[in-house]
């Protein structure tokens, strides 16, 4: 409880100083102005939310697939790992917001480019903590796979797989807040629909109370899917003797 | 008591019908490239017999776990043969004629105690034995009854080991080979084990292959007892150990145990 009524104790703060002081509402707006947009706007915001929304959601689960396809053919592939690693890291380390344009420029300005870039900007760090928890199994464990003359396909889905879960979901943990952050940036270039439009659209129209509206949407999406994540994390990972806290 | 040295001939007494599970003959293991190798075993010839329960004994690196890795097919041999019940040891491991079991418990934490002692038959066509034990029987066995659907970090580090021996089992080996299975547990958790050993080698008839560095543990459990020497590793003895097959932990007060862990001492002083 105490959260919650800090929580209130701030919105009720700012609201008293924007009234006390007379901010204007372009420059700032009140918590009550901000409230009436959810619903004097409301059709906008939601026809502007369920695009991010989607290319979120899909940029996740392209993202992480291929990270974790990646990671096991890494796994089982020193070839490739030595090969194509560093071409990972070499991605990872440009920064997304520089390439966004590009991908504007590649795929055209319907859902692909904001796909791409939120599935890009889970990708890494969902490569990296797979490839360690694949080969975090201890090489007793290996040994006693091998005396049991279990194949490669045995030891990925018997032992492997669950032991990467934890650092799997600590990467996906990452990625769900990530991968709206990358869908509103893929909106901010060029787009007509999204959060990210409304929000660049709003900024320049000085409506900011529309503008503290879509900014709160998009919090409450990365909200939601980080809560759902740790919610499957707790799920799958029921085994483990933290799980319980 | 008899020293025998260790020679092709010696491990089975004159006039033995005891037939031979495992013999090594020749055999070396070599780790490492050309610069920095490492002699793990050197010439090493021995036979250990069915039905048997040998102790490994000798101060550490000098290759008993080696030696056991050998026979699991877990390291090739550079020179010399091994041999179990006449197959080479891929062919044994993939008949599924041994077992290990590790100093550490090895459970996929994932899985309940009982799914543990199942994963044998999961694996690596574990699935095609059709004679294979009971896993609720073998929980049973070791003490687990009623523990079935535990997670391995519910139990403690002795039920973890006896889950891990039931799994091992699992598939009715003919051969069990223990490195220094309770090696990581407290003294009394262990004593407990020992006695639970023996009774399990005498229900079931496996031969066991039993790495300690306890002398104690090494006489107390050991039909015979193969003493090893460092640098590189070779067999220095091959021990009977004459005490009554039925044994209870009271034994140990016996001034015949006390002779032979006098004896085993001696050895292992001069093995290293
Ligand atoms: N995988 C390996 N690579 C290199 N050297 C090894 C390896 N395994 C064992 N050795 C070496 O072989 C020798 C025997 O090791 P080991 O059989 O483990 O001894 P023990 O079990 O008697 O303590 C040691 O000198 C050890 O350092
Ligand atoms: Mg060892």
């Amino acid at each position: 409880m105490p959260p919650i009524a800090a929580a209130i104790g701030l919105i009720v703060g700012w609201q008293l100083i924007i009234t006390v002081f007379g901010v204007p509402q372009f420059i700032a707006p009140s918590p009550l102005d901000v409230i009436n947009v959810f619903g004097e706007r409301g059709d906008i915001l939601w026809l502007n939310f369920w695009p991010t929304f989607m290319e979120a959601v899909a940029g996740f689960v392209v993202g992480n697939t291929i990270a974790v396809l990646l990671a096991i053919w890494f796994v089982h592939s020193s070839l490739a790992e030595r090969a194509f690693y560093p071409i990972a890291v070499f991605i990872n380390t440009i920064p997304i917001i520089a390439v966004a344009p590009i991908l504007v420029l590649l795929l055209g300005n319907g859902f692909a480019p904001k796909i791409v870039i939120a599935a890009l900007i889970c990708f890494f760090p969902t490569l990296v903590n797979m490839v360690r928890g694949l080969k975090s199994i201890s090489p007793q464990m290996l040994e006693l796979m091998r005396v049991l003359s279990a194949n490669q396909r045995e030891v990925l889905f018997k032992v492997r797989l669950q032991s990467s879960l934890p650092y799997l979901f600590a990467a996906l943990k990452i990625a769900s807040t990530t991968c709206v952050i990358g869908a509103i940036v893929g909106e901010w270039i060029g787009s007509n629909f999204g959060l990210g439009a409304l929000i660049i659209e709003a900024t320049y129209n000085f409506r900011s109370p529309l503008l503290y509206a879509t900014v709160i949407l998009g919090a409450g999406l990365a909200v939601t899917f980080f809560t759902l994540t740790t919610l499957a994390e707790r799920w799958l990972l029921k085994w483990r003797p933290s799980a319980a806290i | 008591m008899a020293v025998a040295e260790a020679t092709a001939g010696a491990s089975a007494p004159a006039g033995s019908t005891q037939d031979v599970a495992i013999s090594v003959r020749n055999a070396s293991v070599v780790f490492g490239e050309d610069d920095d190798q490492v002699v793990a075993l050197s010439d090493v010839s021995v036979d250990f017999a069915d039905g048997g329960l040998v102790t490994i004994l000798g101060p550490s690196g000098c290759g008993k776990s080696t030696l056991l890795r050998l026979v699991a097919d877990l390291v090739p041999a550079a020179e010399g043969e091994v041999s179990v019940f006449g197959h080479t040891p891929e062919e044994a491991r993939r008949r599924r004629d041994f077992a290990f079991v590790f100093q550490d418990a090895t459970l996929l934490p994932w899985r309940s105690a009982i799914d543990n002692v199942r994963l044998p038959l999961q694996v690596g066509g574990g699935g095609k034995i059709e004679q294979h034990a009971s896993p609720e029987e073998l929980l049973a066995l070791v003490g687990l009854k009623g523990r079935e659907q535990a997670l391995p970090h519910e139990l403690s580090g002795g039920m973890r080991q006896r889950v891990s021996i039931a799994r091992a089992l699992v598939c009715r080996p003919k051969i069990l080979l223990m490195d220094e299975p309770f090696g990581a547990l407290d003294e009394i958790t262990r004593d407990k084990l020992n006695e639970e050993l023996l009774r399990i080698w005498q229900e079931t008839g496996t031969t066991i292959l039993f790495v300690t560095h306890s002398i104690p543990e090494a006489a107390f459990l050991g039909e015979k007892t193969l003493v090893l020497s460092a640098h590189p590793g070779r067999v220095l003895a091959y021990v009977d150990v004459d005490l009554p097959h039925e044994r209870a932990l009271s034994i140990r007060d016996s001034l015949e145990f006390v002779t032979i862990t006098a004896m085993l001492r001696d050895l292992l002083e001069k093995a290293s």
